[in-house]
C-alpha cells in the first residue's frame, strides 16, 4: 500500500448519506487536490463511525479528530485549516473541543471514550469497498488461522471458551450452537447470517454490514469450517438496499481472491455465500420464520424442537448467526478466548453494539464493554437529554423489550441484569424517552407494532397483539376501563408464556412494565379522564 | 422407550411419541382443538399447553415429544389459565350463533367451551365480517367461524394436492382462503369436502338441501324415488347414534319409506351395472389398442380434480358415468317406462357419501333422460338431520329390503365404497368374462386396505393385467404423474378422491377420521361376504335390464345414457371464464 | 382507485407478458424462488395482479393460493394496484418519539390523502411501516428505495417536490 500522511475518512452509512455525505467527500476529494495535498492525503468513504444523527460525519487520522455536521461549504476550511496548517477546526469537532491549543492534545470527547471497539474495529476505519483494506486490518488471517492451523473442533471449542453469547437477542452460547451443528450427521449443512434486523430502534447489523461487509463473510466463512458447511446464507432485509449492494460487491471480491469458492486458500474447504432478501416482516428475524421465508412460504415461526441447529433449512443442520455474533468471531480466532474475557463482564464476555435513539442527545451507534450501566450509556456516551427535558423511560431491548423508570437506570446493560430488572438486553437497541410523552401514547405505539407484525399463527399472539392494543387505545381515547388493566395483565402473562415463539412471548413486556412503573398515569387516564402530558386529545 | 411422569403417574411410551398421546395412554385426555390426529401437528391454538418441570414455557402437548424422565403436569394454574385464556380470546371474534350453526352439537369449540366452562367474555366481541362463499352446490364456506386452525390447509394441500386454500394476510388479519379471495366455484377445487372433516367449526360445510326433499315429499304430484349409495349403509347409523361401521341397510331402507320416499332403490344394482360396462369398455381398449391405463370414474372429486390437473389425461378416464348418474338416467327412463310414469314427475333424490356429486348431479351433461337426472343428492350428514327431525328412532326400526327394478345388487357393488373396491369388483367380472373360467377365489386382498397406493397383477389366460389403486388425490398425483411421464406400466388404475374412499367421503358423518374409514370400510367387506351374489355380473336384475332396455354392453343405448365425457377446466378455471 | 395514470404504469411497456415469462425463467422448479420472483414480478408490474400470479405458480410449481398467500404476508409485496411512488413513513417508537404523527399528518395533507390511499393522479402511495433501521436519524421515511431521515414537517414538500 502507499503511504499517505493523513487519511480522511468520511462516513458512508446510510445516515450519513441521507445528509449528503457523498457531496462532502467529493467536494473533500477536489480540495485536497487542488491544495496539492492528492499525493499525501487520502480521502476514503467508510462504513458508519457512531454519531449518525450528527453527519456527515468526517475524521482526519492519525489525529482521530471527529468532525459532525460537515456541509461541502466547510471543505475548505477544513482542508485549509487541519490538512495544511495542522490546527483543529473547533467549531466542527464533535464533543466539547480544544483545552489546549493544537491537534494533537485533543481530548477524545466522552463519545467515545468509553467505547470499546471489537465488532466496530473497521467499521469507519476502512473503505468497506475494499477487500485489500481490510486484509490489511488483519483481515481473513482468522480463517486462514482456522484453515491451516486449528481442527473444526478447535474452533468451536475456542469460541466456546470465549464464552460469547449469540447477538440477536437470545443470548445462546455460540460454540454450544456450532457444536451441535458440527455433531448432526447430514449429507449437507447450513450456515445462516441474520441481517433481518427489525426489531424498532435497532440499525447495528445494518451499519456492520455496510461499513465491514468482509468481517460477516469471514466470520460465515469460519462457523463453515468449524460445523462442516459448504453453503452459507445472509438473510437480509429488502430495506437495506446498500447494505446489500456492499455485501454483493463484498462476496464477488472474496471469491476473486479466493476467499470464498472452491478448495479456499488450498485447504481443500469449500465455502460460498447467497443472499437473500426479506420482504418485510418482522416475524422473519426469528429463526425458523427466517427459515420458512428462505425455503420460500410465508415467514411463520416452526414449532421447536426440532432445533434448526438439526433440522433447519430444507429439513438439513443449520446454524443461525446474527451479524453481530459473526463479527465478533474472526477477533476471537485471532486473539484467543483469553484476550475476548478481558472485556465485558463474567458471565456476559466482550462487547454490546448498541443503538441510541429517541430524546436523547447523541443518537448513533456504539460498542461497549458488556455490564456498562445505562445511565452510563445515556448520560455520558449519549450526552444526555435534550431541551433540558427530565429522563421518563428507558426501553432497552427494542420493542421486545422492558421499559426502565429512573430508579433503574443504575443497571448493568447484560444479558443477565436485564432480565433480572423486569427488561431484555435483546438486540442492543435503546431508547429514551423524556417527560414530554404520554406513556399511554408510548405503550400504544409499542402495542401496535406487535398488532402489525404478529405472524398470526397462534391464537394468543394472534389475538392478544390485537387486544393489547385495542385496550390501550381504548385508554388513550378516554374510554377505558380500569378491569380491563388486570384482563391485560392477565392475557400478557398468558402470552408470555403460551406463545408459539419469541414475538408473542416479549410482546407484551413493555406494557407490563409501564403498567407496573406507571400504572398511575394509566389510571389517571381512567378515572380522572385526563391525560397528564396532554397529548392524548380529550 | 422413554418413561416420564404425567400428573403424578409414570408411563413409557416410545421415543417419538406426544406428550398428548403418552397422557391418552394413562388415562388423561388433555383438550386439543388444532390437532387432528390424521394431520402434521401445528400447534397453534395453545388449548393444550401444559407445565413441563424446569420450563418457563408452556408447551403444546400436540406437539411437543417426550423426552426421559420429564415431569409434566397438565392442570396447573398456569396451565389452565392459559387454555381458558387461548379459548376465551378465540371466542370473543367468533359469531356466537350455535342455535343457528350446522355444527351445532358437532363442533369442536363449542364442546371445548363447554368443556372448559367458558361462561364469561371479558373481550369486546368483534367479528371478521366476511362474506360467506355460497358460490357451489357443494361446499359452503363461512369464514367468520374459521378460527384459523389450519386443519384444512393441511387436508388440502397434503392429503388432497388441490391446493385451493391457504392462510393470507397476517396477524389478526389472517384469514384462509382460495388465491385472491376467490370464490371456490371459481378455483381448482374438487369439492370433495374433505376440509369439511378437517375443519373443527362450522366454517366449512356442505350446502344442505334438505328442504328441496322435504316439499317433493310433500307433494303429491311428484313421485319420489331415491337411491342409497353403498357407503351410506355402513354410515348412517353412526348419525343415528349407532357405533361406527354398523351395517344398517335393512333399516336404513324402512326408515326412508317413513319419511315418506316412494320407492327405495339402490345404487349399488347401478354399480355393478357400472362393473359391466367398465370391464368391458377395458377388456375393449386392451383387445382394440385403446387408451390405457383406464382409470375409473364413478368419484366425481377425482374427475373434478382430473379435470382441473390433468386434463390432458382425460382420455384415460373411462367413459361411464358415476352409479349415481347412471341410477338417474335409468329412473326416468326405464324405470319410468316400467312403471308407467311421466319422467317429469319422477322427483329422483341420492343419497351419497360425498359433496362432490352434488356438483356431479348439477353438471350439464348430466340430464341423458331429458331431464335433470338426479334432482337432490343428499349427504349422509343431511340424511340424519331429517330423520332426526322426523323422529326415526333407529334402534327400533325393522330391516325391509329395497324395491324393485333397481333394488338387487352384489357384494360387489357393496364394497365400491371402499378403496380398491371398484378395482375387486371389476376384476371379479372382467376375469370371468374374459376368461370364461370362474374365479376361485374372489378376494384380491392385496387392493384392499389403507395404504395410499396399492398394486396387483392377475392373469387373465396369460395375459398380465396390472393394476393400481388409489385414494386421496395426493396419491392420485403421485399415480398421475408417473401416467404423464409415460412410467406408469398398469392397464387399469382405480382412483378414489377421498382417503379410504366413499366411506371416508366429505358428506360423511362427523367425525370422519381414518380410524372411522377403516371401520367403515371393514363393514363394507364384511356386507360382501353375507350377501348371496357377489360378482356383478351374476347380478339378475342387470340381465333383466339389459335383456329388457339396455340390449348390450356398451351398446347404443348404454352409450347415451350410461356414459359421458368430460371438460378440460385447467387449474385456473377463471382464466377463460 | 383506478385510474388512468395507475393503469398505465401497471400494464407500461415493462409489463408485457413475455417479460413476465423471461423473468420466470430462471426459477423454473425453484419453489424457494418466490419471494426473489415475486420481487422481479413486482418491479415491472407495480404490483402482483392475478395474471402474474398465476404465471408464478406455473413456474415454480407452486399452488396460486400460496402465492397469494405469501404476498399477502410481507408489507413489501402488493395485490392491489399502487401509485408509482410507495411512500412508506416509519410509525415505530423510536421515530414515534421524535414526532413521526407531524410527517404523517403533513404527508397526508400534501398529498390531499390518507394513510393506505393513493393520489388521484397515482403517483404516491401513502403507507405506514414499522422500523426501517434508520432509526439514527428518524423520525424516518423511505420513498421507494430511498431514505430520508431527520424530518420535521416542513421538509416534506422539498422532498416530494423531487418525485412530482
Ligand atoms: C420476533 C423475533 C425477531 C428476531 N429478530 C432477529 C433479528 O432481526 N436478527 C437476529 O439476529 N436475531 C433475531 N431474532 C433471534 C433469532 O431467532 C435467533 O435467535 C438469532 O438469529 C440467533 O443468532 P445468535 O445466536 O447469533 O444470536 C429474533 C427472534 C424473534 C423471536
Ligand atoms: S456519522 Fe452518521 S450521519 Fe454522520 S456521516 Fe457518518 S453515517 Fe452519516
Ligand atoms: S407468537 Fe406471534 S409471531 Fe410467533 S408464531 Fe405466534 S402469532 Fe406468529
Ligand atoms: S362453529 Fe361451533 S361454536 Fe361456532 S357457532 Fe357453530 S357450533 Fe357454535
Ligand atoms: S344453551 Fe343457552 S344459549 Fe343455548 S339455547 Fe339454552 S339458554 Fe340458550
Ligand atoms: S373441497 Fe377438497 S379440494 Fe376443495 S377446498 Fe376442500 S379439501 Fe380442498
Ligand atoms: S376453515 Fe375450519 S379447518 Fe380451516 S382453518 Fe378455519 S377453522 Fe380451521
Ligand atoms: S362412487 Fe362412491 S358414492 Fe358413488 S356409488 Fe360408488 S361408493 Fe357410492
Ligand atoms: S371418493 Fe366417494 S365420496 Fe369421495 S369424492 Fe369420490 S365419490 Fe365422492
Ligand atoms: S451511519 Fe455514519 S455514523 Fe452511523
Ligand atoms: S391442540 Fe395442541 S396447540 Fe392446538
Ligand atoms: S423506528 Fe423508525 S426507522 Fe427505526
Amino acid at each position: 500500500m502507499e503511504f499517505y500522511r493523513s487519511h480522511v475518512l468520511v462516513c458512508g452509512g446510510t445516515p450519513c448519506v441521507l445528509e449528503g455525505c457523498k457531496a462532502v467527500r467529493d467536494a473533500l476529494i477536489s480540495e485536497v487536490r487542488r491544495a496539492g495535498l492528492a499525493g499525501e492525503v487520502k480521502v476514503v468513504e467508510t462504513g458508519c463511525l457512531g454519531p449518525c444523527d450528527m453527519g456527515p460525519i468526517v475524521v482526519v487520522y492519525p489525529e482521530g479528530i471527529t468532525y459532525a455536521r460537515v456541509g461541502v461549504k466547510d471543505v475548505p476550511v477544513i482542508v485549509e485549516e487541519h490538512l495544511l496548517k495542522g490546527r483543529a477546526v473547533d467549531r466542527l469537532v464533535l464533543g466539547t473541543g480544544a483545552k489546549e491549543k493544537g491537534v494533537v492534545s485533543y481530548e477524545r470527547p466522552p463519545y467515545f471514550e468509553l467505547q470499546q471497539r471489537i465488532v466496530l474495529r473497521n467499521c469507519g476505519m476502512i473503505d468497506p469497498d475494499s477487500i485489500d483494506e481490510y486484509i490489511a486490518r488483519d483481515g481473513y488471517r482468522a480463517l486462514a488461522k482456522c484453515l491451516t492451523e486449528m481442527t473444526p473442533g478447535e474452533v468451536i471449542d475456542a469460541v466456546k471458551e470465549s464464552g460469547l453469547l449469540g447477538r440477536g437477542g437470545a443470548a445462546f452460547p455460540t460454540g454450544v450452537k456450532w457444536s451441535f451443528t458440527a455433531r448432526a450427521t447430514a449429507n449437507q449443512k447450513y450456515v445462516v447470517c441474520n441481517a433481518d434486523e427489525g426489531e424498532p430502534g435497532t440499525f447495528k447489523d445494518r451499519l456492520i454490514l455496510e461499513g465491514d461487509p468482509h468481517s460477516i463473510i469471514e466470520g460465515m466463512a469460519i462457523a463453515g469450517y468449524a460445523v462442516g458447511a459448504d453453503k452459507g446464507f445472509i438473510y437480509i432485509r429488502g430495506e437495506y438496499v446498500l447494505s446489500i449492494e456492499r455485501l454483493e460487491r463484498a462476496i464477488q471480491k472474496a471469491r476473486e481472491y479466493g476467499l470464498l469458492g472452491e478448495d479456499i486458500l488450498g485447504s481443500g474447504f469449500d465455502f460460498d455465500i447467497e443472499v437473500r432478501k426479506g420482504a418485510g416482516a418482522y416475524v422473519c428475524g426469528e429463526e425458523t420464520a427466517l427459515i420458512e421465508s428462505m425455503e420460500g412460504d410465508r415467514g411463520e415461526p416452526r414449532l421447536k424442537p426440532p432445533y434448526p441447529g438439526t433440522c433447519g433449512l430444507w429439513g438439513k443442520p443449520t446454524v443461525v448467526n446474527n451479524v453481530e455474533t459473526l463479527a465478533n468471531v474472526p477477533p476471537i480466532i485471532l486473539n484467543g478466548p483469553k484476550w475476548f474475557r478481558g472485556f465485558g463482564t463474567e458471565r456476559c464476555p466482550g462487547t454490546k453494539v448498541f443503538t441510541l435513539t429517541g430524546d436523547v442527545n447523541n443518537k448513533g451507534l456504539i460498542e461497549v464493554p458488556m455490564g456498562i450501566t445505562l445511565r452510563q450509556v445515556i448520560y455520558e456516551i449519549g450526552g444526555g437529554i435534550p431541551g433540558g427535558r427530565a429522563f421518563k423511560i428507558a426501553q432497552t431491548g427494542g420493542t421486545s423489550g422492558g421499559c426502565l423508570p429512573k430508579e433503574l437506570l443504575d443497571v448493568p446493560m447484560d444479558y443477565f441484569s436485564l432480565p433480572e430488572a423486569g427488561s431484555a438486553l435483546g438486540s442492543g437497541a435503546l431508547l429514551i424517552v423524556d417527560d414530554s410523552h404520554c406513556i399511554v401514547d408510548i405503550a400504544r405505539c409499542f402495542m401496535k407494532f406487535f398488532k402489525h407484525e404478529s405472524c398470526g399463527k397462534c391464537v394468543p399472539c394472534r389475538e392478544g397483539t390485537d387486544r393489547l392494543y385495542e385496550i390501550v387505545d381504548k385508554v388513550a381515547q378516554g374510554n377505558g376501563r380500569l378491569e380491563d388493566l388486570d384482563l391485560a395483565l392477565e392475557l400478557s402473562r398468558v402470552m408470555q408464556v403460551a406463545s408459539l415463539c419469541g414475538l408473542g412471548q416479549a410482546a407484551p413486556l413493555s406494557l407490563m412494565t409501564i403498567l407496573q412503573y406507571f400504572g398511575d398515569e394509566f389510571r389517571e387516564h381512567i378515572v380522572g379522564k385526563t391525560c397528564p402530558a396532554g397529548t392524548c386529545g380529550f | 422407550m422413554v418413561s416420564l411422569t404425567i400428573d403424578g403417574q409414570r408411563v413409557a411410551v416410545p421415543e417419538g411419541t406426544t406428550i398428548l398421546d403418552a397422557a391418552k395412554k394413562i388415562g388423561i385426555d388433555i383438550p386439543t382443538l388444532c390437532y387432528h390426529p390424521d394431520l402434521e401437528a401445528r400447534a397453534v391454538c395453545r388449548v393444550c399447553v401444559v407445565e413441563i418441570e424446569g420450563q418457563k414455557l408452556l408447551q403444546p402437548s400436540c406437539a411437543y415429544p417426550v423426552s426421559e424422565g420429564m415431569v409434566v403436569h397438565t392442570n396447573t394454574p398456569k396451565a389452565r389459565q392459559a387454555r381458558r385464556m387461548a379459548v376465551e380470546l378465540m371466542l370473543a371474534r367468533h359469531p356466537q350463533g350455535c342455535l343457528e350453526c350446522i355444527r351445532n352439537q358437532s363442533c369442536e369449540l363449542q364442546a371445548l367451551a363447554e368443556r372448559l366452562q367458558i361462561r364469561e367474555i371479558r373481550f369486546e366481541r368483534k367479528l371478521r365480517d366476511l362474506p360467506k362463499d355460497e358460490s357451489t352446490p357443494a361446499i359452503v364456506r363461512d369464514p367468520d367461524k374459521c378460527i384459523l386452525c389450519r386443519r384444512c390447509v393441511a387436508m388440502c394441500h397434503d392429503v388432497q394436492a388441490a391446493g385451493v386454500l391457504y392462510p393470507t394476510n397476517r396477524g389478526v388479519d389472517t384469514v384462509v382462503t382460495p388465491a385472491y379471495q376467490r370464490a371456490v366455484s371459481d378455483v381448482s377445487c374438487a369439492l370433495c369436502g374433505q376440509c369439511i372433516h378437517a375443519c373443527p367449526t362450522g366454517a366449512i360445510s356442505e350446502r344442505d338441501d334438505t328442504e328441496a326433499v322435504w316439499q317433493a315429499l310433500a307433494d303429491p304430484n311428484k313421485h319420489v324415488v331415491v337411491q342409497t349409495a353403498p357407503a351410506i349403509r355402513v354410515s348412517i347409523g353412526e348419525e343415528m347414534g349407532l357405533p361406527v361401521g354398523t351395517i344398517v341397510t335393512g333399516k336404513l331402507v324402512s326408515a326412508l319409506r317413513r319419511l315418506g320416499f316412494d320407492r327405495v332403490m339402490d345404487t349399488d344394482f347401478t354399480a355393478d351395472l357400472t362393473i359391466i360396462e367398465e370391464g368391458n369398455e377395458l377388456l375393449h381398449r386392451i383387445k382394440n389398442g385403446g387408451v390405457l391405463p383406464m382409470i375409473t370414474s364413478c368419484s366425481p372429486g377425482w374427475i373434478k380434480f382430473g379435470e382441473h390437473f390433468y386434463p390432458d389425461l382425460l382420455e384415460h378416464i373411462s367413459t361411464c358415468k358415476s352409479p349415481q348418474q347412471m341410477f338417474g338416467a335409468l329412473v326416468k327412463t326405464y324405470y319410468a317406462q316400467k312403471m308407467g310414469i311421466d319422467p317429469k314427475d319422477i322427483f329422483s333424490v341420492s343419497l351419497m357419501p360425498c359433496t362432490a356429486k352434488k356438483y356431479e348431479a348439477d353438471r350439464p351433461e348430466m340430464r341423458s333422460s331429458g331431464y335433470k337426472d338426479v334432482d337432490v343428492v343428499l349427504t349422509s350428514r343431511e340424511l340424519g338431520r331429517m330423520f332426526r327431525e322426523a323422529g326415526i328412532r333407529f334402534e327400533d326400526l325393522p330391516e325391509d329390503e329395497h324395491d324393485d327394478p333397481m333394488g338387487i345388487s352384489t357384494g360387489a357393488a357393496a364394497i365400491f365404497g371402499a378403496t380398491g373396491g371398484v378395482m375387486e369388483a371389476a376384476l371379479r367380472t372382467v376375469y370371468e368374462v374374459a376368461t370364461g373360467k370362474e374365479l376361485g377365489a374372489l378376494d384380491f386382498v392385496s387392493v384392499r386396505g389403507l395404504d395410499g397406493i396399492k398394486e396387483a397383477t392377475v392373469d387373465l389366460d396369460g395375459m398380465q393385467v396390472r393394476v393400481a389403486v388409489a385414494h386421496g388425490l395426493a396419491n392420485a398425483k403421485k399415480i398421475l404423474e408417473l401416467l404423464r411421464e409415460g412410467k406408469a406400466p398398469y392397464h387399469f388404475i382405480e382412483i378414489m378422491c377421498c382417503p379410504g374412499g366413499c366411506v371416508g367421503g366429505g358428506g360423511q358423518p362427523i367425525p370422519t377420521r381414518m380410524d372411522t374409514r377403516a371401520k367403515r370400510g371393514e363393514a363394507l367387506y364384511l356386507a360382501d361376504r353375507s350377501l348371496p351374489y357377489r360378482k356383478s355380473h351374476e347380478n339378475p336384475a342387470i340381465k333383466e335390464i339389459y335383456r329388457d332396455f339396455l340390449g348390450e354392453p356398451l351398446g347404443e343405448r348404454s352409450h347415451h345414457l350410461l356414459h359421458t365425457h368430460y371438460t378440460k377446466r385447467g387449474k385456473y378455471p377463471w382464466l377463460s371464464s | 382507485m383506478e385510474t388512468p395514470e395507475v393503469e398505465k404504469c401497471r400494464t407500461g411497456s415493462s409489463g408485457q407478458p413475455d417479460e413476465i415469462d423471461s423473468i420466470l425463467e430462471k426459477y423454473r422448479g425453484r419453489k424457494d424462488a418466490l419471494i426473489p420472483a415475486l420481487y422481479d414480478i413486482q418491479k415491472v408490474m407495480n404490483y402482483l395482479p392475478e395474471s402474474a400470479a398465476v404465471k408464478v405458480a406455473e413456474a415454480l410449481e407452486v399452488p396460486v393460493s400460496k402465492v397469494y398467500g405469501v404476498a399477502t404476508f410481507y408489507t413489501l409485496f402488493s395485490v392491489k394496484p399502487r401509485g408509482k411512488h410507495i411512500i412508506r413513513v416509519c410509525e415505530s417508537a423510536p421515530c414515534h418519539v421524535l414526532g413521526a404523527m407531524n410527517v404523517v399528518k403533513e404527508l397526508e395533507r400534501e398529498l390531499g390523502i390518507k394513510v393506505g390511499e393513493t393520489t388521484k393522479d397515482g403517483r404516491f402511495t401513502l403507507e405506514l411501516t414499522s422500523c426501517l433501521g434508520t432509526c439514527g436519524v428518524a423520525p424516518a421515511i423511505m420513498i421507494d428505495d430511498v431514505v430520508y431521515g431527520n424530518l420535521t414537517a416542513d421538509k416534506i414538500p422539498h422532498i416530494l417536490s423531487e418525485y412530482r
